[in-house]
């Protein structure tokens, strides 16, 4: 930025014109951050697959222009072995974001820390909350489930079992059906948890129907435990015609989990005077 | 990998011998179980040994149907050495791989023998295995003289960097661009959940989830792979996978076989994090850390895991209690000091005042406990948050610490931990952060002195103060009547996980041993004897 540039800059904001947008105000359209308020400055770094001589650099310019930067400053540029160049790259860039545009998709429940989701359980459930999970019918791959449920965890976060209020029981994989339904009454599951990951001619589907139908069939109507079952392959907005009270996705990760059943089986707190 | 001359802790000697004293207490009477049973993996591996390999259509390995037929006609209390060879001298089959391939499919009928057959079987089953381990013996060898030949690093710690594409024909390149960019060990990921299968894979594979399959043909083309680089680099790069999970004790057996050289190796990993059977996890890490000894394979142990479920000063003497029992269990399975890569993190948070001096007390005191050993610097993890810029800082402190507190191995952090697996460009920072901090600070262990009873030195001995009162209320626990040490990880005394030791995964391939059980394998490792 020109020092003509910066002292326009400074003018508008400590003193705009008539009808002139005055930077001061919160604007709906927003260009990045650097030092002053409209220079739209950025950084990137990247690598690419070319060994480091003037054509790399003239490579990596014509790729930062592509990318929307308008004259960008090749700061870094470092040979990564004799076949790849590494570059860092500042410069404003020419594209402005109109953040009424934004549409934003919420989770149906809060993403919460382990803390939050034990102090819940522990003060609102005044019990642990009894978890058990498996794979059922042929399925083999407890990778899914052991992700979830397994302390070591997955993506960084640490499995179900880490959290203290819960009483998280794996009982692995292939199990029967009636054998699930039978560990679930006997532990008193206030959630079970199925992971399928064999799809082949939709043995996701007729497993998790089958594991429904059962735990409908065996414990009273309203006494169901809360049914999930999660898995690469279950498509959005099936949950009702399989008769799970939720989908997982691939991706799904030990917090999401743990904030679902909070959300689901710990009853939210009681609404005080104001809400009548 | 040179240990300080002068300790600087100054450590009552007392309390250090109390400790270690303590760990023999809580291992022996594990060490008893784990001489008296046997498990699938332990018999499969012996299998390995005498050379039967390869899988059917389906991938099921051979050792896992022999051992399965062996299992269901026979038993496997008397293991499957005499049944098998047994069956070889009737004629069943003329080699083992026909034998398993007849047992498959249901067509051979197995017996323990008794006197003169049992005798003729087991010595049979004993030439035979003694052919793995003369191959163990031979790798080990090779590996000396190519260390000769191209010479170890000339810096310590050793610089580990971890490969972990799924594919092991893209971890090749990327791992010797690794080793040329100054890798000394190159460690290839598991890919997840490989640790609950219960058979090795088989075959060069391409497909993993965040890792690459260990298998035998995958050990073989990487560390012919980095023979290569060790002659271009000249130096001798090192390769690492992971004994760890249900197959343990075959995994060491192919590490051995293939010239490994360094082994994950954790006595409870399995138990606590995986929920792997107590006895299944001891008796089959004892197997896996004698193949260990013999093959000359340096094992890390997994110690970073209790900081990452826990708070990271409050459970800081948990891993010493945890350093403690895998020094003895390594030792009492034949490992030298110069072995033992016991492991330890750098994972207390950031935001902690005196966060760098605390890390240097735990630092240091496993630098003190342990002066012959090498030691496993592990990087921070659960306190990078995806602020890469920070991260790097961050990974900065952790190899100054590495420095200061004279590392044996040091596990290059990635500031792009819990982002992305590492990219090319963040290796090469990554490099060139530890590059940097050796070069200015790797001279600090000479000055750095802590004062006597100053914080650094209080703060270790308060550690280790409570890794003994640990160890004294595991050989305590009488909870549930077992071995003390299998009745506190049943109560929860490590990582907060209660792990009975009738429960878990790959319980059902646990056999307590038969009078007369019979396995050339440990006969061999137990005596160092070649034939």
């Amino acid at each position: 930025m020109t020092r003509t540039e910066a002292h326009e800059a400074r003018r508008r904001r400590e003193n705009a014109a008539t009808g002139e947008l005055s930077l001061l105000e919160a604007s709906p359209i927003v260009r990045p951050y650097g030092d002053t308020t409209g220079d739209g400055m950025v950084q990137v770094s990247f690598t690419l697959p070319l060994p480091h001589d003037k054509r790399a650099e003239g490579a990596a310019m014509k790729l930062a222009i592509a990318m929307g930067i308008d004259r960008p400053l090749l700061v870094h540029a470092k040979a990564i072995g004799p076949k790849f160049t590494f570059f860092v790259i500042y410069g404003p860039v020419t594209h402005l974001v109109d953040i009424r545009g934004i549409e934003l998709v919420e989770r149906e429940y809060e993403l919460l820390s382990s803390k939050e989701v034990n102090t819940l359980i522990k003060k609102r459930l005044r019990r642990k909350l009894v978890v058990v999970g498996a794979c059922i019918g042929t399925d083999a791959h407890t990778v899914g489930i052991d992700a979830i449920l397994n302390i070591k965890g997955f993506a960084g976060e640490k499995g179900l079992e880490y959290y203290r209020e819960m009483a998280v029981h794996n009982l692995g994989a292939q199990v029967l059906i009636p054998d699930l339904v039978e560990s679930a009454r006997a532990l008193k599951a206030d959630a079970v948890l199925v992971s399928q990951v064999v799809t082949q001619r939709d043995a996701h589907i007729h497993n998790t129907k089958a594991m429904t139908a059962a735990f409908r069939e065996a414990f009273p109507a309203g006494q169901v435990p809360l049914l999930v079952v999660g898995g690469p392959r279950f498509e959005d907005g099936t949950a009702d015609s399989l008769g799970v009270d939720r989908i997982f996705g691939r991706g799904t990760t030990p917090g999401e989990v743990a904030s679902y059943l909070v959300h689901a089986l710990v009853n939210p707190p009681q609404k005080g005077s104001k809400a009548s | 990998m040179s240990p300080r001359k002068q300790p600087i802790l100054e450590l009552d000697p007392a309390t250090v011998r109390r400790a270690r004293a303590l760990a023999r207490k809580a291992g022996k009477p594990v060490v008893d179980v784990a001489r008296t049973h046997t498990t699938v993996s332990v018999e499969r591996a012996t299998l390995r040994l005498a050379g039967l390999a390869g899988a059917d259509h389906e991938n099921v390995p051979w050792v896992n149907h022999l051992v399965d037929a062996v299992r269901d006609s026979a038993g496997l209390e008397h293991g499957v050495a005499l049944p098998v060879w047994d069956a070889l001298r009737r004629g069943e089959a003329p080699d083992l791989l026909t034998l398993a391939q007849k047992a498959s499919s249901g067509a051979v009928t197995f017996h323990v023998p008794d006197g003169v057959r049992a005798k003729a079987a087991g010595k049979a089953a004993r030439t035979a295995v003694a052919h793995g381990i003369r191959r163990i013996d031979r790798q080990r060898t090779t590996r000396d003289r190519l260390i000769a030949r191209h010479g170890n690093p000339d810096h310590t710690p050793w610089i580990y960097l971890i490969v972990a594409t799924g594919d092991i024909y893209e971890d090749i390149p990327q791992a010797q661009e690794a080793a040329r960019e100054g890798a000394d060990i190159i460690a290839v990921i598991r890919s997840t959940g490989q640790s609950l299968l219960d058979f090795v894979p088989e075959g060069a594979t391409r497909e993993g989830f965040a890792g690459t399959y260990a298998t035998q043909e995958n050990f073989r083309l990487m560390r012919a792979a980095l023979d290569a680089s060790s002659k271009e680099v000249g130096r001798y790069v090192r390769l690492t996978n992971y004994a760890s999970g249900l197959c343990m004790p075959e995994i060491a057996t192919l590490a051995g076989l293939e010239r490994l050289d360094m082994m994950l190796n954790d006595s409870m990993y399995g138990i606590l994090f995986r929920d792997i059977n107590p006895i299944r996890t001891f008796v089959d890490q004892r197997f896996s850390r004698q193949i260990h000894a013999r093959a000359g394979i340096i094992i890390n142990t997994g110690e970073d895991n209790y900081l990452t479920t826990a708070d990271a000063i409050e459970a800081a003497h948990t891993v010493t209690v945890s350093q403690l029992l895998n020094e003895y269990f390594a030792k009492e399975a034949g490992l030298a000091d110069w072995q033992l890569g016991l492991g330890h993190a750098f994972e207390i948070d950031p935001t902690v005042k005196d966060s760098l001096r605390l890390e240097l007390a735990h630092a240091l005191l496993a630098r003190q406990l342990f002066p012959d050993a090498p030691l496993k610097w592990m990087p921070p993890t659960k306190h990078m948050t995806g602020d890469i810029f920070r991260g790097y800082l961050l990974d900065g402190f952790f190899n100054l610490v590495g420095a200061m507190t004279g590392q044996g191995i040091l596990l290059v952090g990635m500031m792009t931990e819990a982002v992305v697996t590492p990219w090319l460009s963040d290796r090469d920072l990554a490099l060139q952060n530890v590059r940097y901090v050796m070069r200015a600070a790797g001279g600090l262990t000479e000055d750095f002195h802590p004062p006597r009873d100053g914080f650094i030195q209080t703060r270790a001995r308060q550690v280790l103060t409570e890794a003994v009162d640990l160890l004294d209320a595991i050989v305590h626990d009488t909870g549930h009547g077992e071995p003390p040490l299998l009745a506190a990880i049943a109560d929860g005394t490590f990582g907060a996980m209660k792990r009975p030791a009738s429960k878990g995964k790959g319980l059902d391939g646990v056999f307590r041993r038969a009078d007369g059980y019979v396995n050339p394998a440990i006969d061999l490792l137990d005596s160092g004897e070649t034939r």
